[in-house]
């Protein structure tokens, strides 16, 4: 039974009247991939921060690796490594110059070429840095973070502001640090990123947690019904449905007809019996749980 | 494996040093305003005026001294104010701060990144003093000459990380240093022999560092005898580093000022 790498009880962080983190508990084990999920302003940044050693908390008890940020000295910091939101590139240095200029801060350092293609930049490595591409950027950020062999990876919105394929190259890097047995700390506000990367999730808004767990069970989403969701053809209404299906009807606006259901399956087969018995088709027929973005935009709901 | 972390502050002082160097070196406007522009005034300057005599003195024995302490301060103050505002409001200075390398490295780095910066332009300045207008600094004053651009580069370069706290972003910081600069230029005896001025402003310009730096570098060309040191001019200069410790101990920062707001 291993200490956990990051523990946080009782976590409060105020700026005057405003509460930014309002009494906070996370446990992140060796080797977790944890993404802590929340929209902008919800006290992620905030939370990192602290945990980082950049930022004084208000109350609560904090250890990152047994020690208390608040307290980090060099031995801890060569045990941590930090992509924070936002961090340029080193001016006026290559990729292999700013990674050897980082390389000289640590005690063990990864070795150089091989952390350039664990990120993807073999073929950029002798680039100077502010002429790369901003998603190549944030690689060469995660590779900074990288280069002295932390046991914990802070990920402050690896990828915000990426295109579809910049992020999915920097996904892949992500993954990478899982090969490597590292232990991740990763914020963001993309569900999908969440779901994709992490073992657990927990989101905050308004400074608290609101929910955590897997990815597939956060917020009860694995207890939540399905929908069953389709267009009536020409000259059917939901009237005409057979009863089982009828008292299943969430929505109904003439044309299309939403259904709610635990069990999905008999309902499908009642719905297709019922359709080819009159010779009709249900072409945009559609069953699905609740993504985890349905889930997450319930729970951060800012109240009316 | 042996890194430079593993060997102790000095190597990691020089290994700091080294990539700012490269750093500097790659910075084309930083080439210009630091390298540039004072051997531009040097030229200039003595081109125009070096012939012309105050007292029996020629103006060039003021020129290339004066030029010298320009070139200082644009190696030191200038090239610092400006990197270190880039590099904290870029998060840079954060980032590295998110490693172990101690803060003292950082600023021992780029401090002695800033005096190297400044001990080749003043002896290119020497060596165009020179050759191109016969001012020669006599040997016997070549000690308390180089003694005075170390005192006046670290001077400058604590003065600059002092000031770099009252830079909000780095669009400012190339015009807030020259409107600082250009004015005590002009009344310091770097462009204007000092002599020509009126005694209440000479009396002004003895409050600031510039002078100091000014008349200490002139000094060893001026003076028939001695070692070229004047004890009251670095005494100065040393109570405006002072001054400078204790302000950028109270005001740095090492994140962006535009985040912390």
């Amino acid at each position: 039974m291993s200490d956990p790498v990051v523990s946080v009880r009782g976590l409060r962080k105020t700026y005057g009247q405003f509460e930014a983190v309002a009494g906070i508990d996370l446990e992140i084990e060796r080797g977790e991939i944890f993404a802590f999920l929340g929209p902008n302003g919800a006290g992620k940044t905030t939370t990192v921060e602290i945990l980082e050693g950049f930022r004084s908390r208000t109350s609560g008890e904090v250890t990152v690796l047994g020690i208390d940020p608040a307290r980090g000295d060099a031995a801890w910091r060569n045990r941590v490594g930090a992509v924070l939101q936002e961090s340029n590139a080193e001016p006026g240095l290559t990729v292999r110059e700013s990674l050897q200029l980082y390389s000289g801060y640590y005690l063990e350092p990864r070795d150089i070429d091989e952390t350039i293609s664990l990120v993807g930049l073999d073929e950029k490595a002798d680039t100077l840095a502010p002429q790369l591409s901003g998603g190549q950027r944030r690689r060469l950020d995660v590779a900074l973070a990288l280069i002295g062999d932390p046991e914990l990876i802070f990920l402050d919105e690896p990828t915000t502001g990426f295109d579809p394929s910049a992020r999915r190259t920097a996904w892949h890097v992500i993954e990478g640090l899982r090969q490597l047995g590292k232990t991740v700390f990763l914020t963001t506000h993309y569900m999908d990123e969440a779901e994709e990367l992490s073992d657990r999730i927990a989101v905050i808004a308004g400074g608290q947690i609101v929910a955590e767990g897997t990815p597939g069970t956060l917020g009860g989403r694995n207890r939540m019904a399905s929908t069953i969701r389709f267009t009536l053809p020409d000259g059917t209404g939901a009237d005409d449905l057979p009863p089982g299906l009828r008292a299943l009807v969430a929505g109904d606006d003439g044309r299309v007809v939403t259904l709610t259901t635990d069990t999905p399956l008999p309902h499908v087969g009642a719905l297709a019996e019922w359709a080819l018995g009159r010779g009709l088709d249900l072409p945009d027929l559609d069953v699905r749980r609740p993504t985890l973005e349905d889930v997450y935009l319930e729970l951060t709901e800012e109240p009316a | 494996m042996s890194t430079p972390a593993s060997q102790g502050g000095v190597a990691l002082v020089l290994h700091q040093a080294r990539f700012d160097l490269r750093g500097f070196i790659r910075n084309r406007q930083a080439r210009f305003f630091t390298l540039a522009l004072p051997l531009i005034f040097l030229v200039i300057f003595t081109g125009i005026f070096g012939k012309d005599t105050v007292d029996g003195v020629p103006l060039k024995l003021f020129y290339v001294p004066g030029i010298s302490a320009m070139a200082v301060i644009a190696a030191s103050f200038i090239n610092l104010v400006i990197s270190i505002t880039v590099l904290r409001e870029e998060g840079i200075l954060k980032r590295r701060r998110a490693t172990p390398v101690p803060a003292w490295v950082l600023i021992g780095g780029r401090t002695l990144m800033a005096i190297s910066v400044s001990a080749v332009s003043v002896i290119v300045l020497l060596l165009v003093g020179r050759f191109g207008f016969h001012v020669h600094l006599p040997a016997r004053a070549i000690p308390g000459f180089a003694l005075t651009v170390v005192v006046g580069s670290i001077t400058f370069c604590v003065l600059g990380y002092a000031f770099s706290t009252a830079i909000a972003n780095e669009d400012a910081a190339q015009p807030m240093v020259q409107a600082v600069m250009l004015p005590l230029y002009f009344i310091s005896g770097i462009f204007i022999q000092p002599n020509a001025l009126p005694s209440w402003l000479s009396n002004i310009a003895k409050v600031f560092p510039v002078q100091h730096l000014a008349h200490g570098l002139q000094h060893g060309f001026l003076a028939p005898t001695g070692h070229g040191i004047v004890w009251s001019d670095l005494g100065a200069m040393a109570i405006w580093a002072a001054i400078g410790v204790v302000v950028a101990l109270r005001r740095f920062s090492w994140l962006p000022k535009a985040a912390t707001g």
